[in-house]
């Protein structure tokens, strides 16, 4: 019994020490105490913090005076999620960069260089050429650059000590603002700015078009909208999942469940796997699809002959 | 009843009726792809991108679903 009480303690001291979040200070008494464990403590560990966490202790991460632009206050100092975020766009660019180089090296191409054509490859001939047509071709560099930025981001939160950056909805609103613009850019591009307009009546009768405009505008919004909503979620989930699994051990206070709740968790990692390729391919699937819709021109055209 | 208890009962209650409503609209949507699959192998590229496209576009409605029960079991 008192093997399993010291079991029980390293682990929540495990689960507890992992973070040292704006909560800690109250979990670590909670722990030490031996009061009820409380959810809160475990979803700190999700949550954005200015420290990051290593295994010999924790870095206080350099704080930045937030910058003031009239009313508004910008806060640009590193925190977790930041730094994670930093750390991917460095690994895409290192890793690209080098995979490029040895590709040009190498007229067959192995390797990191084989595993990044790959990829390339799946995305140019299954998201961009069948969703954009020829003409997406131009935009294939920032699809990519997209998916592997998304791809390794959510990656990070997969590696001991690591944070899931998409699981913070800032930087998937921002994402999400990106393919907002990118969208709108490629659709005035492609058709200009009269069919762009002509876009937003949806091709109906004048009379109808303070209703329909309305929707319309309305309608550009919710895509990426729910772009941002989806990955955070997906992101978060597969964490929560997680949290409430490792939970249950700290809840029942038995080692009898640590077996079961460990095996569930490996299960839930597998999935959370799965789920970080998903959700970058379909980041992307769908960008390129929502280009795709307003790059046609002769689609919007036929769409205003049949209505 | 607490208004916070109801806060928590409706969030619970809400998460499951959003994840009856997903489960089924995907099922069934996973269902017609096999179909579609199986009675014409060689669309079956065409079909599984179809498939994913309109499986995402349900996941998101369930997360906006999922958003306000975490919001009403947070707030």
């Amino acid at each position: 019994m008192i093997e399993s009480q010291a079991i029980i303690d390293t682990l929540k001291h495990a689960a507890l020490s992992a973070a040292d979040t704006i909560h800690a200070p109250a979990a670590h008494v909670a722990a030490e105490h031996g009061e009820k464990f409380e959810f809160g403590h475990l979803l700190a560990h999700m949550q954005n913090s200015r420290t990051l966490e290593l295994p010999g202790g924790h870095i206080d991460l350099p704080q930045f005076p937030p910058l003031h632009v009239g009313s508004m206050t910008i806060d640009l100092s590193l925190s977790k999620h930041v730094f994670f975020m930093l750390l991917s766009a460095l690994v895409v660019a290192v890793f690209s960069i080098y995979a490029a180089n040895r590709n040009r090296k190498n007229i067959i191409p192995k390797g990191i260089g084989n595993l990044f054509e790959v990829i390339i490859v799946f995305v140019r001939d299954e998201v961009a050429l069948p969703n954009m047509g020829p003409g997406g071709l131009k935009y294939l560099p920032f699809m990519l650059t997209l998916f592997f930025f998304i791809l390794i981001m959510n990656l990070m939160g997969l590696i001991p000590y690591g944070a899931t950056s998409t699981a913070n909805i800032s930087v998937t609103a921002a994402l999400a603002l990106v393919a907002f613009i990118m969208i709108q850019a490629a659709a005035i591009r492609e058709e200009g700015v009269g069919h762009y307009l002509a876009h937003l009546t949806g091709g109906v009768h004048w009379s109808i078009w303070p209703i329909m405009i309305p929707v319309e505008i309305l309608g550009l919004f919710t895509k990426p909208f729910a772009l941002c909503m989806r990955l955070f979620a997906n992101m978060n989930g597969g964490h929560i999942v997680l949290l409430a699994l490792i939970g249950l051990v700290l809840l029942f206070r038995s080692i009898i469940v640590a077996p079961l709740s460990v095996a569930f968790s490996v299960g839930v990692m597998m999935l959370e796997l799965f789920v970080a390729f998903l959700q970058a391919y379909i980041f992307i699937m769908l960008t390129s699809l929502f280009m795709g819709f307003g790059m046609q021109s002769e689609h919007s055209e036929e769409h205003a002959e049949h209505s | 009843m607490e208004p916070t208890a109801l806060g928590y009962l409706s969030a619970g209650i809400g998460a499951g009726l959003i994840v009856i409503g997903a489960g089924f609209g995907i099922g069934k949507l996973a269902a017609s792809a096999m179909e579609a699959t199986g009675r014409q192998p060689e669309a079956a590229g065409q079909v599984r991108t179809s498939m994913i496209i309109s499986a995402a576009l349900i996941e998101g409605a369930t997360f906006f679903g999922l958003a306000i029960c975490i919001l009403l079991a947070v707030k």
